[in-house]
């Protein structure tokens, strides 16, 4: 095992994000806040509570999980396409480093300043409510989890994007929505009996329900099912890793 | 002593059909350095590649210190120090950064004086804070070249180190190699300039259409091809060559107004003191003398075209 070179890939990922430590910190501070001005206080006005939780409340785990896995999902992408853009992949490849030891470096960074940025969000909550956490160490698992499964998900993305534009798609198209339409402002309780059922069918219903549990001991679907659910994303996405890296999909001529 | 570089049979196909290598052979000796010469598209690049493990070979074998650099990857690999032709360099991180990185993907402890003499080496040592952007492209290849040395790899490939380099830089990185070559490091380039092949190389093989052609020591093969011609001008043309100064070599040329003698430079005597002590025996007027080369340039062409024949 090549620790040096997982460090050193570590590391290197984690001077760009403190080079743009400002950009990194404040933006997600401003957003999220903002998502509590229009969402907390507005909208919050008028629906008071859900399933017994103040609605400001309630949104917090959403907030969460919609920047975690965009920020996840971004950084790891855009970490390892860059290389392939400017041209310095030959050097990944002529290392004694194997594919292993490549995207725990580049998943390992990505992952790491998403949880950073979950943090600072949750940090900015508690200032614009009261926030209990009922199952912290559950809460920190699901949170790390689900930091790196979306973190493998943008590797795979910056491996198999040929242009910037390819790079954005998948983030904008799917991850996005996804996340909106995962019961992020709402419960799902909340929609009619036929779109319940197609919610069913999306994956990031069961990371957010599973993360909610944690903070207030209520969720839309078991806590056993939303666990299965992360880890069986991970493996997926580990899997999908060890083929590419298998075939030099994308990689190695 | 087994070669340090063992290349067997070698073949690469890209998926596009097209073959970039077609069973090349080649052994490279511990602590030589050789020089690939070959036209653009020849296969030196992917030869290069395919040896440092960015290419995946499709037939054949490619020994490195006696690891096969499919299976023994990660061994083979540790030997190994890569200047590839283009410039390719994180833009946003420093220079001491940038190499400080590429010793770590080798896993090795942090060496700061090692990275100091290799940076004042090639006069990189005032620029070590700026940002690799900022620098010009020759200073990018000197960054480059410290990457590939920042490991201390018993082998080093520079694939076109001098493209577009200015004399400077190439002065500095043939000092950086002579020392190289005084601590036992192997060196494998490729080069179009061939009067630097000539200068630098143990020997030189010639690639042509994924084939090597042909692999000799420098000195034999410029002992073998290496003829200059003299050119004698005559201040009035002489209509055929007395006796005395018939000899071998010499040829009568532009009906008479101009002498050619061609002769082998390593030679013992190459004659040209006898000549010219005849041709003022003989009487005859001088306006003008030049020698030319057949180079390597002219070999090489003329392998090439043998080729393509």
């Amino acid at each position: 095992m090549n620790f040096g070179a997982v460090s050193a890939i570590y590391r290197a990922e984690m001077a760009r994000f403190f080079r743009t430590l400002l950009q990194s910190f404040i933006s997600p501070v401003i957003s999220t806040s903002l998502y509590f001005v229009v969402f907390g206080s507005a909208i919050g006005g008028r629906i008071q509570e859900v399933e017994g939780i103040a609605y400001a409340a309630f949104i917090v785990p959403g907030l969460v999980m919609l920047s975690v896995m965009t920020q996840a999902t971004s950084n790891a992408s855009f970490a390892i396409y860059f290389p392939k853009f400017i041209g310095t992949m030959y050097e990944y490849l002529s290392a004694p480093i194997s594919f292993f030891e490549i995207t725990l470096g580049f998943v390992g960074a990505a992952a790491t300043k998403a949880l950073f940025i979950g943090l600072v969000i949750l940090a900015t909550a508690t200032l614009f409510v009261d926030l209990t956490i009922l199952h912290p160490v559950s809460m920190l698992a699901f949170l790390i989890l689900t930091c790196i499964s979306f973190s493998l998900l943008g590797f795979i993305i910056g491996i198999w994007a040929k242009n910037f534009e390819q790079l954005q798609l998948i983030p904008l198209l799917v991850i996005t929505p996804l996340v909106f339409l995962g019961g992020s402002f709402y419960s799902i309780s909340m929609l009619p009996p036929a779109w319940q059922v197609v919610t069913r069918f999306n994956p990031v219903v069961y990371l957010i329900s599973g993360f909610r549990w944690s903070f207030f001991g209520q969720a839309d679907v078991p806590i056993g099912v939303s666990l299965l659910a992360i880890s069986g994303f991970t493996a997926l996405c580990l899997g999908i890793i060890w083929l590419i890296f298998r075939t030099g999909w994308r990689i190695r001529s | 002593m087994a070669p340090i570089v063992s290349v067997r049979d070698l073949t690469k196909t890209y998926a596009g059909g097209f073959t970039a290598l077609d069973g090349v052979s080649l052994d490279i000796e511990e602590g030589e350095i050789i020089a690939l010469l070959g036209p653009n598209g020849a296969g030196k690049t992917t030869l290069i590649s395919t040896i440092c493990g960015i290419t995946m070979p499709t037939g054949g074998t490619v020994e490195v210190g006696g690891h096969d650099v499919v299976r023994d990857w990660r061994q083979a690999r540790d030997l190994i120090g890569l200047v590839p032709q283009e410039i390719a360099l994180e833009p946003f991180s420093t220079v001491w950064n940038n190499v400080r990185f590429t010793r770590g993907l080798f896993d090795r402890p942090r060496d700061d004086a090692h990275l100091e003499r290799l940076l004042r080496d090639l006069s990189l040592w005032e620029k070590r804070d700026a940002k690799v952007m900022e620098l010009s492209g020759g200073m990018k290849r000197r960054v480059l070249i410290a990457k590939a040395l920042s490991h201390g790899p018993r082998i080093l490939f520079l694939d076109e180190p001098t493209a577009g380099v200015d004399v400077e830089l190439r002065r500095d990185m043939w000092r950086v190699v002579e020392r190289l070559r005084g601590e036992g490091v192997t060196i494998i380039l490729t080069t179009h300039y061939i009067e630097e092949a000539e200068a630098i190389a143990d020997r030189i093989g010639v690639i042509s259409k994924g084939r090597i052609m042909l692999v000799e020591r420098t000195e034999d093969l410029m002992r073998r091809l290496g003829r200059k011609e003299l050119r004698i001008e005559l201040a009035e043309p002489v209509e055929a060559l007395p006796d005395t100064l018939r000899r071998e070599g010499l040829e009568r040329v532009d009906g008479g107004q101009a002498l050619v003698y061609t002769y082998d430079t390593h030679a013992e005597r190459t004659g040209i003191t006898a000549l010219l002590a005849d041709l003022q025996a003989a009487g005859l007027q001088l306006a003008d003398l030049s020698t030319s080369n057949s180079s390597l340039e002219e070999i090489f062409v003329g392998l090439v075209k043998e080729d393509a024949a």
